[in-house]
């Protein structure tokens, strides 16, 4: 069957696809968009956390066609979807009431590493280097995604409502100590910004 | 070499260059790799892509121990998009291989030992048709009796898992069912019992507990017009891998190209071979690129677990709390196939005393053959075991004497110029007193977390968290505390070392460094720390780090907490010619123009040759112009040796780790749920190269040991040796929300015979959290506990 | 395999009643993973996800209308006044991102016993209403579980709206899982107290072939209760009650041992929460002013 939505803000289609393929897969393997990872295929890992129409799920357990018309951000357009957040008042869709700074826009420190520079990354992506969050790696792409929504929604958030809201997404390198540190981080860094308007 | 035509693959790993960034030994430079993996481009062995590239998929036995009857792979082969078919008649050389021993069949052929061994092979052009074709194949077994544990395996008429051995432990073991049996014999310790006033015994298990690295066995090989293969996959050791691949391909090793690909965690479970053999296999008999990916399910069978143990440990001490003797036997069921069983048991032998003095031991360690699955390397290998019993027991001891848990420790604790039981004296720093006293020292977190202002109980701070079992009811606090020892890289007189192939050059005016090795980044930051060497050694800011790969020498395992030490030592050791090289060349240009050029100690530094007083010679853009330096040198750590089969006395061990913890837990008595509030560690590190990853290191070590503690194990059933849990719905590792605050406190105690002085840090805080959260529960119900993990029946009195 | 992507709830009937066999998917939760994983290749899958009507829910005076597929998160943050209990439970739901996507129509479609919305369902009170082609029906919520995992549908009909009785009083819901996060319930328990009709009623879920309810523990306990005058008095129930109730509780449960836990533990579990509950309801319905909400 063929599959019509968008990723990314930019329109997809994927064809040939078979009945039983996840969202998951079609972004992997036939959108060359791998930055969701498959780690467990049964949502219980949450590495290929993407938004649906915004709301955070577990890609491997939506049917590919279940998408269809609908809209897909994936930790590769994360950093834009930030932007454009900011850009309209902390609500990428436009649908989240006033922020508190509509016009700034995120200000990412020089990068560290050359293969990063001059990419503009979203607050949490940023913190979570500063932070030392990331090990193998192999979490972060569901983890920033889960991260970020929840930035979206609390902005101060308590180290509880940082556990829960991250509470289904599996690390196995980290013990999450510099996970939490990379969400206070952006939190802390969103506050300051929004402050210095 | 013969150029492959094919266009390089999507995922292949490329340079990663750090620039502007200062930053060398000792400060916490962050990855260089970091933003790749933030944004999402970082390419995994599992995301490896190629045009018209097929999927590998592998049918395991349903059965843990049969004789193959026959294998009709008949109407798999008709299937459209299936490419090939393959069983062990179409293996194209050798049958077997093996880290250690080669006793592991490529395809299974005659017998199948144990349960999910890989049988036949499909290559197809979607992964469902791949599924759908394995699924059609037609396989007849015999089902044999099951070996499951030391009585099954030992008994008189125990079938042999592997018959005719000839490995170089065949000729030792008391029984072929035994991979290897390490005997510890120090002082007399049936004469030093009779001077004990306190004897206690404890017999303890140790559950099976799987990596669970998220990035599931995966890569793709791609066949080469040369005949040969480009192999793209996610390992601990490269070199290893192509020793046991390139016989069962039948092809010289130089036409087994081997590229490390994007590894999601390994904690040991990468270190033997999965998939790489069967990729390769496929892809010269299709012609096709072939990748393969395994599910979380598969995974499971897919990779070595920790060995389950059981433990039999007596200790006496004087009724002051020293120790008088300790004798242990220690059985490890190795499962199916060796892999690194006999290293397990050399470590688990000569660690079973723990970081104490003890002169009178008697020990034996022995690892099993049995139809469970494979067993071999896990973070902490063979100590973690041992650490988890005597422990326990030194828990017990402080009971029965009466004394405080910790103060017993330290009383008994090892110091530099302490006696091993091998034989073996500490001659660097071991703080053992010190990190207790520390952990100790701690404030304590406070009480009852979970009571709100006004609001009622926030569950989330409660055993049974988001679940809501308790508002507070039944909750009661423990404290325990434990530390551990672990050896640090390849022991027992292994030819140990790694490569380093290093080059410094002048780009845009600028001096810049490209580190190649083949060393395992699996998540460790072991890329960052190279920068970092490079800039300590070489005075350059911006360093390349090149993809690791086999047409560099051999940087050993990822594993053994050895990189730092050892790829860290090798890429020191090369800058150093280096340097030499760049200085030489300096002299020769510039010597007659400055003294100092032939009498001054010279470094690089900032980009210039500079005098250890601080004065600059030249630039390091002025000596070398358009000319490059590069070297690649091995380096080895300092000879070990061989443990002695009868009396285990040996000089067998590099370099010894340590770490201590306290846990403070909350366990609702009532339900048997626990919730870890507090996972304080202390560390020696020797030195800390990057203290940001240091400290992630030991959260992560910590954490993995809490699983163990409270929720880790595979399940495999004792009648049938099938595994009963093999998914993360069933297998449960910690949550965010299960683990706790983890305080770290390391020292800094340089190791003068290491690099820097640097210490293996990954897995000594593997070891000592288990054992402490443990003690904790103990303290808060009061019950014996010998067994991981403390399943909530076990709390309950409802097994 | 097909894919049916019908774009309303009678063009979903229809197929239905055309491909019998097509499994319907809403949040995909526990339909995928048995495709993912190979256990299930069904000729037809049925998408719910574009019918409106499944998401939405209605709060009426005695009952809230309960679309099939409103995700668990919008249970637990949006009703939870009305229903605490299912608020609760949807709360102990896997994940944030299972919750976004899962709703009580996958839970009773699956009818698995480990299926954490039923045993709030079983004290709430609740009856499903399902509907094909050939007209709909109210199936109470006692009468659904008809096996392990199987419940009363015909293969034609497909889970509509659940109705459940608006909380009367306070309600309460916990699981028992080896993890303090994500985890498939080990036994589950949930408690309503109906000061209305003077009852109490019971749920437990992952302890039996079925979900099911504690009849005999309801029964004795409105009937202490009734005796001891305690809906007027609104005194604190005596320890010896709680431990009958909670023994009967235990007592109904009939479990099994596998791989997540022993049938031994999982009564002695039942009996802790059912215990536990009481006091937290009932300390609630004596107005002792701790909200029973807390921060679950």
């Amino acid at each position: 069957m063929r599959v019509n939505f968008t990723v990314n803000g930019r329109p997809q289609e994927a064809d040939d696809v078979w009945e039983g393929e996840s969202l998951l897969y079609v972004l992997r393997e036939r959108l060359g968009l791998p930055g969701s990872k498959n780690a467990c295929e049964q949502g219980e890992c949450g590495s290929c956390t993407v938004r649906l129409d915004g709301v955070p799920v577990c890609s491997c357990l939506v049917a590919a066609g279940q998408v269809e018309g609908r809209e897909v951000v994936t930790v590769e357009g994360l950093a834009e979807f930030a932007k454009e957040r900011e850009a309209h008042g902390g609500c990428a869709t436009g649908a989240c009431g006033t922020s508190v700074d509509a016009a700034k826009k995120w200000e990412a420190k020089p990068q560290d590493s050359q293969t990063g520079e001059g990419i503009e990354l979203s607050p949490i992506q940023q913190a979570f280097i500063d932070a030392g969050a990331v090990q193998c790696g192999f979490c972060t792409p569901g983890l920033l995604v889960a991260a970020d929504e929840m930035l979206e929604r609390n902005p101060s958030p308590t180290d509880a409502d940082i556990r829960e809201a991250l509470s289904g997404n599996l690390c196995r390198c980290t013990g999450y100590e510099k996970i939490l540190d990379a969400v206070r981080l952006a939190a802390a860094r969103q506050e300051r910004q929004g402050e210095a308007v | 070499m013969a150029q492959n035509t094919r266009t390089v693959p999507v995922g292949t790993p490329t340079d990663v260059t750090q620039n502007h960034v200062k930053g060398g030994i000792g400060e916490s430079t962050l990855r260089p790799d970091g933003t790749l993996k933030v944004t999402g481009e970082f390419a995994y062995s599992s995301d490896m892509w190629h045009e018209d590239m097929l999927w590998g998929q592998i049918l395991r036995s349903t059965v843990a121990h049969a004789e193959i009857v026959s294998i009709d792979t008949s109407e798999a082969l008709t299937m459209d998009g299936v490419y090939a078919v393959l069983t062990h008649e179409d293996l194209p050389a050798a049958k077997n291989y093996g880290m250690e021993f080669q006793d592991t069949p490529v395809l299974a052929y005659g017998k199948v030992r144990h349960h999910g061994e890989p049988v036949a092979l499909v290559a197809a052009d979607h992964p469902e048709t791949a599924r759908r074709a394995a699924a059609k194949i037609k396989i007849e077994y015999r089902e044999l009796p099951v070996i499951t544990d030391e009585a099954s395996a030992l008994a008189p008429d125990a079938i042999l898992v592997h018959e005719n051995r000839d490995d170089h432990h065949s000729g030792h073991v008391p029984h072929p069912n035994i991979v290897h049996r390490q005997p510890i014999i120090r002082g007399n310790a049936d004469e030093a019992a009779k001077r004990a006033d306190v004897i206690v015994k404890g017999e303890y298990t140790f559950g099976m507990q799987d990596q669970a690295f998220l990035g599931p066995e995966s890569g793709l090989a791609v066949p080469a017009e040369d005949g040969g293969v480009d192999l793209y996959v996610a390992t601990q050791w490269l070199h290893s891998d192509l020793k046991q691949i390139a016989p069962c391909l039948g092809l010289p090793e130089e036409k087994v190209r081997m590229t490390m690909a994007g590894v999601g965690g390994a904690f040991g479970g990468r270190e033997d071979i999965s998939m790489q053999i069967l990729a390769s296999i496929l892809a010269l008999r299709t012609g096709k690129p072939v990748k393969m990916v395994y599910n979380r399910y598969e995974s499971f069978f897919g990779h070595v677990h920790r060995h389950p143990a059981k433990l039999y440990y007596e200790h006496g001490a004087t009724k002051d709390g020293k120790l008088t003797h300790m004798k242990c036997k220690i059985v490890l069921d190795g499962g199916a196939y060796a892999s690194s069983t006999a290293s397990v048991v050399g470590n688990a032998s000569s660690l079973s005393v723990g970081p104490y003095v003890v002169e009178d031991v008697e020990i034996e360690a022995i690892g099993l053959y049995t139809n469970n699955p494979p067993c071999g390397a896990m973070r902490g290998f063979g100590a973690v075991q041992a650490c988890f019993a005597y422990e326990a027991q030194m828990d017990k001891l402080a009971a029965k004497l009466g004394m405080d848990p910790v103060e017993l420790r330290q009383l008994n604790a090892m110091e530099q110029g302490t006696i091993m039981p091998t034989g073996q004296v500490v001659d660097s720093p071991a703080p053992v007193a010190e990190l207790l006293r520390r952990v100790k020292a701690r404030p304590m977190p406070p009480e009852r977390q979970w009571e709100t202002a006004g609001e009622g109980a926030d569950v989330r701070a409660l055993p049974g968290g988001l679940s809501n079992t308790s508002h507070g009811e039944g909750v009661v606090r423990g404290v325990g505390y434990a530390v551990g020892i672990k050896n640090v890289g390849f022991s027992e007189g292994f030819d140990d070392y790694s490569t380093a192939k290093i080059r410094i050059e002048v780009i845009n005016g600028e001096a810049v460094a490209t580190v190649h090795t083949a060393m395992a980044e699996v998540g460790q930051g072991g890329v960052t720390i190279h920068a970092q060497i490079a800039r300590t050694e070489l005075g350059v800011q911006q360093v390349t780090i090149h993809p690791a790969d086999t047409q560099v020498g051999s940087a050993g395992s990822t594993s053994a907490g050895r990189q730092t030490y050892m790829t860290g030592g090798a890429i020191k050791n090369s800058c150093e010619i280096v340097r030499e090289k760049v200085l030489e060349i300096g002299r020769r240009k510039f010597g007659s123009y400055h003294p100092a050029w032939a009498n001054a100690e010279l470094l690089l530094e900032g980009g210039k040759v500079v005098t250890d007083g601080g004065e600059a010679l030249a630039t390091i853009a002025d000596v070398l112009e358009d000319q490059a330096v590069e070297v690649e040198e091995e380096w080895r750590h300092r000879p070990t040796q061989a443990f002695d089969l009868v009396t285990g006395q040996g000089d067998g061990h590099v370099q010894y780790a340590f770490a201590a913890h306290r846990a403070v837990v909350e366990v609702d008595t009532e339900l048997g749920l626990v919730k870890v509030i507090e996972l304080a560690c202390a560390q020696d590190v020797g030195k800390a190269v990057n203290p940001l990853s240091v400290v992630g290191q030991i959260q992560g070590g910590t954490t993995q040991g809490l699983g163990v503690a409270v929720m880790e194990e595979i399940i495999v059933d004792p009648k049938t040796a099938k595994v009963r849990n093999p998914s993360f719905t069933d297998y449960l590792i910690p949550t965010i929300l299960d683990t706790p605050t983890i305080p770290v406190d390391y020292l800094e105690l340089a190791d003068p015979n290491a690099p820097y002085g640097v210490r293996g840090i990954g897995e000594a805080p593997t070891l000592s959290s288990t054992p402490a959260v443990l003690a904790a529960i103990r303290a808060a119900t009061g019950l014996e506990l010998n067994k991981t993990p403390v399943r909530p029946e076990a709390l309950t009195g409802t097994l | 395999m097909d894919f049916l992507r019908p774009a309303s709830w009678e063009e979903a009937l229809a197929a239905k009643a055309e491909h019998p066999t097509a499994v319907p998917i809403a949040g995909g939760t526990d339909v995928m993973v048995e495709i993912n994983f190979d256990h299930r290749r069904p000729e037809y899958l049925l998408d719910l996800n574009r019918i409106e009507l499944l998401r939405e829910y209605e709060i009426g005076e005695e009952n809230v209308r309960l679309g099939a597929s409103v995700p668990y998160t919008r249970i637990m943050e949006n009703l939870r006044a009305e229903l605490p209990g299912l608020a609760l439970a949807s709360h102990t739901v896997a994940s944030p991102q299972i919750r976004n996507r899962g709703g009580v129509g996958g839970n009773l479609g699956t009818a698995s016993p480990a299926g954490d919305a039923h045993p709030a369902l079983l004290a709430a009170g609740a009856e499903v209403e399902v509907e094909s082609v050939r007209g709909n029906r109210f199936i109470p919520i006692d009468e659904f579980y008809t096996g392990v995992k199987r419940n009363a549908l015909q293969p034609d009909e497909l889970i509509k709206t659940v109705h459940i009785k608006k909380a009367d009083g306070p309600q309460q819901y916990s699981k028992v899982g080896t993890r303090n996060a994500m985890v498939i319930a080990v036994c589950a328990f949930g408690l309503a107290l109906h000061p209305e009709t003077r009852t109490v009623r019971t749920g437990i879920g992952s302890a039996a072939p079925t979900p099911i309810r504690a009849k005999e523990a309801e029964a004795f306990l409105n009937a202490a209760l009734e005796e001891g005058g305690f809906w007027d008095n609104g005194k604190i129930i005596t320890p010896s009650i709680a431990k009958q109730f909670a023994d009967l509780c235990s007592a109904a449960a009939n479990p099994i041992d596998d791989v997540r836990g022993t049938a031994k533990y999982r009564r002695h579990a039942v009996g802790i929460m059912a215990r536990r509950q009481l006091g937290w309801t009932w300390e609630q319905y004596r107005g002792a002013g701790r909200t029973l909400e807390g921060a679950a």
